[in-house]
């Protein structure tokens, strides 16, 4: 005890001065920005829900026929939209997913350095920039226009989506691919496996929960969009089940459309509308959580 | 298979001419030939002029300084360094006869005979049985009884299955890094190889998993072939039957280094009487 007492004491606490401030300051900044993040977006979601929520009843969601504006709620529902975006979305996931993923792979696993693969790459890239209403424009111009009058349809608007869905899917899931440590491809290729074993069997697995859930933001992203069905899929007020033929509605077009209107009934569905559409990209997130959970089983 | 073996090592003679000699007597057959193979990393030349022969059922351990392109000459034996953009390999290596790197000779053919265990345990984000019915299931081995025997045997060859026996279906990256490691031969050992080379095994590992693993080295070597790079000279004289040194030789003109195989001979004689004085220095410690 004596020997210790006579030692100076050792100052062990952070040190003081500019060194603990600007520690403080950055704290400080990093929380300021994370409440201002979360205003905005929980703004949107309390205006949505306060405004949309009395909107909202099974009728509503299912009532296949969209009332005049003039209308008040109560009459009618939102059904033919919520049929046209869950078909136009889904059948755009069914096109630009499998297609995204083999590009990808294409780029990632294949291609190499091969001009092909730096071409497919770049040209993904340039292709998240472009502005959605010019896809809807390209499908109005390549599909819609040389069909004439029955051009408008739900697959049209598919195509658009799908169209801007590709590049997202293509670029989120070569990063997951990237991110596959190359040990793990190793291990595959040293016990006699092929490439297309090494990519079936390791890489995509070890991947699969990034590629998922990429894939389903684009999905989520693209169904909310509205410039790529302007020109695409027409309006209707009932609902039109064949996605092939005849024009048809979808939920952001009737946001667009009501929330233009000046009467109340129409600004309530608009909200509405709108609400539904959130809830569906919530659930279609949800359900990719507990799908890439069951995936992730062995991932630590 | 072990007895021979044995036998030599406890009645070597007191010259290591002799007794290289005597071992040759013994000597299985050849199952690597390398002559005059150089490596090439696109214009880099990593590894010149190495010829070397590698035996059946004994250990050859490449030690080296770092760079000195011992892992290379490895991932070259079973064209893993195909992987890598820009490799290319230059002389002849044959295996068992057969040219490695002759036209129409698949990679993957040649790497379901010679298996690879890497420096870092690299199990699969999968279940202990699935990694080791990884590599029968991509030979076409679908039969569950089929695949419950080879799990069984390659655990027990690498000495892992009483300590996961309980939890074959439990991720394999809960497990500890030794155990990992031997997870990694094991998955090897479940496609029945013929040669298995090892990176730096245990580079990663304490000493207790260090030694569970060199003793499984000695217990496979009478049905396998085994070539291992090792940092640890130690390891060297502890597992293998012959070492293969390696060295850095520098041009100062071009300011380039390029890897080459100083000497090769049983381990005995390169630790004991080696007869290049570079390798003399490296195993005394004198030049690390």
């Amino acid at each position: 005890m004596a020997a210790v007492s006579n030692q100076p004491t050792i100052d062990l606490r952070e040190p003081g001065g500019w060194r603990r401030s600007k520690n403080q300051i950055a704290t400080f900044v990093m929380y300021l920005a994370f409440v201002i993040i979360l205003i905005p977006l929980g703004l949107v979601i309390f205006e949505v829900i306060a405004k949309g929520a009395k909107a909202i009843s099974w009728q509503f969601l299912t009532n296949s026929t969209i009332p005049p504006n003039v209308m008040p709620l109560g009459q009618g529902g939102m059904g033919a939209a919520v049929v046209g975006t869950l078909e136009i979305t889904a059948f755009a996931a069914v096109m630009a997913v499998p297609l995204g993923i083999l590009g990808a792979v294409y780029i990632g696993e294949y291609g190499g350095k091969s001009w092909l693969a730096k071409l497919v790459s770049f040209m993904a890239d340039v292709m998240v920039g472009v502005p959605s209403i010019v896809m809807g424009l390209f499908i109005f111009t390549v599909w819609v226009i040389p069909r004439g009058l029955n051009g408008l349809s739900g697959l049209a608007g598919s195509l658009a989506l799908a169209c801007l869905m590709l590049p997202l899917i293509i670029r989120s899931t070569y990063e997951m691919l990237r991110l596959v440590p190359n040990h793990l491809r190793e291990a595959s290729y040293a016990l006699g496996a092929t490439k297309s074993r090494v990519t079936l069997t390791v890489v995509l697995p070890a991947a699969v929960s990034g590629i998922v859930s990429g894939s389903l933001l684009a999905v989520a992203r693209a169904a909310g969009e509205t410039a790529p069905l302007l020109f695409t899929i027409g309006a209707v007020e009932s609902t039109n089940s064949n996605l092939f033929s005849g024009a048809t509605t979808a939920l952001p077009s009737q946001i667009f459309t009501n929330a233009l209107s000046p009467y109340v009934g129409a600004e309530d569905r608009a909200w509405g509308a709108a609400l539904t559409l959130i809830a569906i990209a919530f659930i279609l997130l949800f359900v990719a959580r507990i799908v890439t959970a069951r995936f992730t089983r062995y991932a630590r | 298979m072990e007895q021979p073996e044995q036998k030599i090592k406890l009645t070597l003679p007191e010259t290591t001419e002799a007794a290289a000699k005597q071992d040759d007597a013994f000597t299985g057959a050849a199952v690597f030939d390398a002559k005059n193979v150089s490596i090439y990393y696109s214009a880099f030349r990593a590894v010149t002029d190495v010829s070397l022969t590698i035996h059946e059922n004994e250990i050859t351990a490449f030690i080296g300084p770092s760079g000195c392109g011992k892992t290379t000459v490895l991932r070259t034996l079973n064209r893993m360094n195909d992987l890598i953009v820009g490799a290319r390999v230059e002389g002849d290596i044959h295996y068992r006869g057969a040219s490695l790197y002759e036209r129409g000779v698949s990679p993957t053919a040649v790497r379901r005979r010679i298996g690879m265990v890497f420096q870092k345990p690299n199990p699969f984000p999968k279940s202990i049985y699935d990694n080791i019915a990884y590599g029968p299931r991509i030979n076409g081995i679908r039969n569950k009884g089929r695949l419950d025997e080879i799990v069984e045997r390659s655990l027990r060859q690498a000495a892992l299955w009483d300590e996961v026996k309980d939890r074959l279906n439990k991720s394999a990256l809960g497990i500890s890094g030794g155990q990992q490691q031997r997870l990694c031969i094991a998955r090897t050992l479940s496609v029945e190889p013929d040669v298995i080379l090892m990176d730096e095994p245990c580079s990663a590992l304490d000493p207790i998993a260090t030694g569970k693993i060199e003793d499984l080295m000695h217990e496979i070597k009478s049905r396998y072939t085994i070539v291992i790079v090792t940092h640890n000279m130690q390891q060297a004289t502890r597992v293998s039957d012959r070492t293969a040194f390696y060295s850095v030789l520098r041009d100062d003109k071009s300011d380039t280094r390029t890897g080459v195989l100083v000497e090769y001979g049983r381990t005995a004689q390169i630790f004991e009487d080696p007869h290049d004085t570079r390798t003399q220095a490296y195993v005394t410690g004198r030049v690390g």
